[in-house]
């Protein structure tokens, strides 16, 4: 039965992976609550974005799943990243 | 292929299936994606009484809302490998345990509101109306993405609901579980968006 099951990720997998995001956040809140100015919001976003890596690898198995939804999923984020630049490059030196 | 013969053979394709709702959750991203955007411009217009205006959201409930839907988005993610290991009560107790933290979320962000609205702080109120410019757009901002974020908590619930009912009829099963994987990545999504609302809203005072 259990070959034909893809893959079966053990829950000791999944309380490291929790651990590991709540440490993040706790370390987000630690760091913003010093004013490093602008060098604050890059650090949260930084860390945010450790965070979601982990999440969609881990909790919804990016890791295990297809080259072409990896692929896709880039994708979206460098998209999404493209509508940013492009947006602010407009604000910036129209 | 459907025939007519009268047996009837279950036919779910996993992978499309699977590929549909990542699909439908490049459309979410990209829902939110536009609120993140018009945040960054207008942060960047206004970054002075954007933080101000962040300076009286309670961190600490953020913070407990961010611990509430990591541990639930760990429990969902459990749930399947009970599934698939045939765990039915252990997998029933983890999405009820998912639910109650998502409850736990919407008590908190009740609570959040109303000392917000006890403050006359909802878009439209004439004390928001007499604020700078760039509060006034960080008030609507903030109320317009935790409430869509707060609507899909609720959709999240009822998707879990409706698997919480169905592991306990045998519909979902170690052979069948691409409901709840599907569920689980919607509620997945739900964490993820939250974790970038989190720093954004509450943290950068």
């Amino acid at each position: 039965m259990n070959e034909t099951s893809p893959h079966i990720t053990g829950y000791i997998t999944y309380v490291i992976v929790l651990t590991f995001l709540l440490v993040m956040t706790f370390l987000s809140v630690a760091v913003t609550s010093y004013h490093l100015g602008s060098f604050t919001v890059a650090l949260a976003l930084i860390i945010a974005s450790i965070k979601v890596t982990v999440v969609l690898n881990y909790f919804m198995h990016l890791k295990s799943e297809s080259l072409f939804l990896k692929l896709c999923v880039s994708g979206v984020f460098l998209l999404f990243a493209l509508v940013i630049i492009i947006t602010f490059i407009d604000y910036l030196y129209r | 292929m459907t025939t007519n013969h009268p047996v009837y053979t279950e036919h779910t394709d996993k992978e499309a299936g699977k590929l549909g709702m990542w699909i439908f959750l490049f459309t979410e991203m990209f829902l939110f994606g536009g609120l993140f955007l018009v945040y960054a411009v207008f942060r960047s217009l206004y970054s002075e009484d954007f933080h101000h205006a962040a300076d009286e959201l309670n961190t600490f409930i953020g913070t407990l809302n961010t611990v509430f839907l990591l541990t639930s988005s760990m429990t969902v993610a459990m749930s399947i490998t009970a599934v698939q290991k045939k765990e039915r009560s252990v997998a029933l107790i983890l999405v009820l345990t998912t639910l109650i933290l998502a409850s736990l979320f919407l008590v908190n962000k009740y609570y959040e509101w109303s000392h917000e609205f006890h403050y006359k702080i909802y878009p439209g109120s004439d004390v928001v109306r007499n604020m700078p410019r760039g509060e006034l757009l960080f008030i609507g901002l903030y109320f317009m993405m935790t409430g869509l974020h707060a609507l899909h908590v609720i959709i999240g619930m009822i998707l879990l609901l409706i698997c919480l009912v169905k592991i306990k009829t045998h519909q979902i099963s170690d052979e069948s579980h691409l409901l709840l994987d599907n569920a689980a990545l919607y509620w997945h999504l739900v964490d993820l968006i939250w974790i970038f609302l989190f720093p954004l809203l509450y943290l950068i005072t």
